[in-house]
């Protein structure tokens, strides 16, 4: 209990990756929210890659961090971006009103 | 190492609740507030655990931009008190459902990466064995080398993603008078004065 190993941290991902997916399905009308539940899962993977790379002593999990977070970062932008111009256009961005692809 | 873990409980609780009222606090904008606390908490985890690039970088990117980009829209779209009760209106089954799935994925997690142990004689790959450099010299020695084409596809995706942001949200109004300098340029004196004969007590009229 004391002693901070691995385990300690993988668990901490696991839950913030658990919280994440609740999040997504708990805030389903507000679409913004979900866009930050995807972050947090992220953010979750990053824990878990970061503590595989310090405890195993090989960087590259490190490296791997820094792509997920690239990639973070542009689907952010690009949600955000879509976001915006679809309250532009309808305005209103209810997660229930967005059906005009009828899928 | 009682200050090791005291920092760890520390920051992975604060982490805990914060990423906790993120998805069920009312107002939008409290929910991206605690988001960036969420992602101080775990930057500092990450400085703490020893790799001090990247707690920088969490700090830096997503704070500081990812973050603001969120609190830009939630204010800019004016949909902070959008949010609704949960478990009041209509029969909903997915949140059953949802908390289902969600607990057998934390239950399976817990299990099968929570209880992670190593082989005894496990053997420490090569990257990180001299340890006398710091966190940042060590990733750049591996990444502008071996996987300097990672890197490079990541720096495309973020120029693709710039592109696709300005193209979504470009937009010409219109109306708006605009100047335009080829037009202004290319005009001639035969094109733009026009002489006219005024007559006597008619004046003229100009703009028809």
């Amino acid at each position: 209990m004391i002693e901070i190993g691995l385990g300690h941290y993988l668990s901490l991902g696991a839950i913030i990756f658990f919280l994440g997916v609740i999040g997504i399905f708990l805030n389903r009308k507000n679409v913004i929210v979900i866009l930050m539940s995807i972050e947090l899962i992220l953010l979750a993977v990053n824990i878990n890659l970061i503590s595989f790379s310090i405890f195993s002593g090989d960087i590259v999990g490190q490296i791997f961090t820094m792509l997920i977070l690239t990639v973070a970062a542009a689907e952010a932008a690009i949600g955000l971006a879509i976001i915006v111009i679809y309250y532009r256009n309808k305005g209103s961005i209810r997660v229930e009103d967005i059906h005009g692809m009828k899928g | 190492m009682l200050i090791h873990s005291i920092f760890f409980y520390f920051f992975s609780v604060i982490a805990i609740f914060s990423s906790l009222m993120v998805i069920t606090s009312r107002n939008t904008v409290n929910s991206v507030f605690f988001l960036i606390l969420d992602f101080i908490s775990v930057g500092c985890l990450f400085i703490m655990v020893g790799a001090e690039f990247l707690g920088m970088i969490i700090l830096i990117v997503y704070v500081g931009a990812v973050a603001v980009l969120f609190l830009f829209v939630v204010m800019m779209l004016n949909v902070a008190e959008q949010k609704q009760s949960w478990f009041i209106g209509k029969k909903s089954t997915h949140i059953p459902t949802g908390l289902i799935v969600s607990v057998l994925i934390l239950l399976e997690l817990l299990v099968v990466v929570g209880g992670w142990k190593y082989k005894d004689n496990v053997m420490s790959s090569s990257t990180l064995e001299y340890s006398n450099i710091s966190n940042t010299h060590q990733l750049g020695l591996v990444m502008y080398t071996d996987y300097i084409l990672y890197f490079q596809m990541a720096g495309i995706i973020l120029l693709l993603s710039m592109i696709g942001a300005i193209l979504l949200t470009f937009r010409q109004r219109k109306g708006v008078k605009k100047q335009s300098y080829f037009n202004q340029i290319s005009r001639n004196p035969s094109s733009s004065i026009e002489l006219k004969e005024v007559e006597t007590n008619k004046g003229v009229k100009i703009d028809d």
